[in-house]
């Protein structure tokens, strides 16, 4: 129970989000969740997007290095104690999460946390068997 | 197949006694023809009597390519001028061109070096040599054609550059040879890839890549990309053009034709000849050449000689593939380093391409250097430290090669200009 997740290498120079953003518009794609990681030199754009295999195949064909990696899609409720309650259950379970970043939902108090785990199956395992609401793809690309 | 037996495999020592007969035959001509090499062997008091055996062309004054530039553009003829049938010019991109005028006779013997180049390379009259090299003023398109027609193989004067055109020839031909820059030849590959060309239908079996230095595991990247065997050749339009060396079937060093071009290694801050086997600079003198006879010339070329005899039966001396330029050499905080060293480390190393660029500048008076590779798809992922990872790891073999510290930096693919001709690799911002 995973979603997939789109990756791409970009330089630190003017305009190549821009690039990316373009494709993706020319290809009525669109981003559910974004989040960008950065060194001094390059970063690696992360996002979500309602058709990632396509957005997989534009972007490579354009000429950008694309990943497409497996993370969790979990929704929670949107209110203060629900993801320091999440982060406890990691860490009493020994989990350990190489990044995570959220969204929250415009008509509902839900709030979605992706999140990257070296071993998704045993995260899966741990959420499921403490009661978590894990997002399938179809879910995420309907909100 | 060895396309002239009795020359490329005559005994050292008659070898030796043919280069002498022939450096004393073209010293007599220049100092009687020649006003520019008459004044150069009177102020170094040398008469070509005094030239008895090969060991007295040390005796001869060096030629340096700014002198050739000061002739420009007819100061060199040591024959008439209607007996020059042909001139090929250095692309003067640094300064006025120099000039190579050839002779009738002359350019036999640039068919007859560059046929043997050829058939080193393995071609033969059965063969379809696609030849990438430009036509024109530069000698790399000429000279490969005349070796083919000399060979009698079918060549495809198609020149350099139009991409597309070249992997559509070589498809309906059925390109056998390629002949063209190494860089070139990688810029082929990675069309042909984009083209969705199935590069194990191509019938290319060999390449004769040359005019730009290039690395063992380059070879090893063009072979596995394109299916075929990447022979390194040598030449320059101050000598000749190409078919000055070219590797055997061996591809381990490059066999000198020295019936012809006889070379020296000599260190290049003093002058003087270096054992066979220790790196210096490339001096070549031009033993039979009538319209242009170059003596002593200065390449500028890092190489070494190996005097062994090769396994391919050929007795000529071999040398080494380019080690780096005299004047490419770039001078870091007192260090030399030859951008062939960092080409070797990053072909080693998985997960980036080929293609970098120096970035060579001066921050608080202490020299920076910084290499920007282009990351590839195999190496990247959603995660920042594999690519940091990367980053160090190259960074410390750059320092075990080069003995300084070097900062790599990451590029985007492709974002790095690629050259149809020459690969223009250093940016040297530094104001000294």
């Amino acid at each position: 129970m995973a979603i997939k997740q789109i990756s791409v290498f970009l330089e630190n120079k003017t305009g190549r989000l821009a690039k990316v953003a373009g494709e993706l518009k020319n290809h009525q794609i669109n981003i559910r969740a974004l989040t960008i990681a950065d060194t001094s030199d390059f970063g690696i754009l992360r996002m979500i997007v309602n058709k990632p295999d396509q957005a997989y195949d534009i972007l490579k064909k354009a000429g950008f290095t694309v990943h497409e990696s497996d993370i969790l899609a979990i929704e929670i409720d949107d209110k203060e104690g629900v993801f320091h309650a999440l982060m406890e259950l990691c860490d009493a379970n020994n989990l350990n999460i190489e990044y995570t970043y959220s969204f929250v939902e415009q008509y509902s108090n839900k709030a979605i946390l992706f999140l990257r785990f070296e071993d998704n199956d045993k995260a899966v395992a741990l959420f499921r068997s403490h009661g978590y609401k894990l997002l399938a793809d179809e879910e995420v690309r309907k909100i | 197949m060895i396309w002239n037996k009795e020359f490329e495999t005559m005994p050292q020592a008659q070898l030796a006694k043919l280069q002498a007969e022939r450096l004393r035959e073209v010293a007599e001509r220049v100092y009687a023809r020649v006003p520019f090499y008459r004044k150069k062997m009177d102020q170094a008091r040398v008469k070509p009597t005094d030239i008895k055996s090969i060991r007295d062309i040390v005796k001869l004054p060096f030629t340096t390519k700014d002198e050739m530039r000061e002739v420009y553009p007819y100061g060199l003829l040591a024959v008439d001028k209607n007996d020059i049938v042909e001139i090929h010019t250095s692309s003067g991109t640094t300064g006025k061109p120099v000039v190579d005028a050839y002779t009738q006779k002359d350019i036999d013997i640039w068919s007859e070096t560059m046929g043997r180049t050829l058939s080193m390379c393995g071609a033969t009259r059965e063969d379809i040599i696609q030849n990438a090299y430009g036509y024109g003023l530069f000698t790399g398109g000429l000279g490969v054609h005349y070796g083919a027609r000399k060979i009698g193989a079918m060549v495809i004067p198609i020149s350099g550059g139009n991409t597309k055109r070249q992997l559509a020839i070589m498809q309906d031909f059925g390109t056998t040879v390629l002949t063209c820059t190494p860089s070139y030849s990688l810029y082929l590959a990675e069309a042909a890839k984009e083209e969705n060309i199935d590069v194990s239908k191509l019938k290319l079996k060999a390449g004769a890549f040359g005019a730009e230095p290039w690395s063992d595991n380059m070879r090893l990247e063009i072979q596995e990309k394109l299916r075929l065997k990447a022979f390194d050749i040598y030449g320059l339009t101050e000598i000749i053009g190409p078919g000055v060396s070219s590797e055997c079937e061996h591809q381990n060093k490059l066999h000198i034709f020295e019936d012809h071009f006889y070379p020296e290694i000599i260190n290049p801050a003093t002058g003087e000849q270096v054992a066979d086997g220790e790196r210096g600079e490339l001096v070549i003198t031009t033993i039979t050449k009538e319209g242009t006879p170059i003596i002593r010339y200065r390449t500028r070329d890092i190489t070494f000689l190996d005097r062994t005899p090769c396994r391919c039966g050929r007795t000529s001396v071999r040398m080494n593939r380019l080690l780096g330029r005299t004047d490419d050499m770039l001078i870091i905080r007192g260090v030399n380093v030859f951008p062939s060293q960092i080409e070797e480390v990053l072909l080693r190393s998985d997960g980036v391409a080929p293609h970098y660029e120096l970035h060579v500048d001066r921050r608080e008076n202490l020299d920076t250097i910084e290499v920007h590779v282009e990351v590839s798809g195999k190496l990247f992922s959603d995660k920042i430290r594999n690519l940091e990872k990367k980053e160090k790891e190259i960074e410390k073999e750059l320092r075990e090669a080069l003995l300084i510290h070097a900062v790599v930096k990451l590029v985007e693919p492709k974002s790095i200009t690629r050259s149809e001709g020459k690969a223009k690799r250093i940016i040297d911002k530094r104001i000294i």
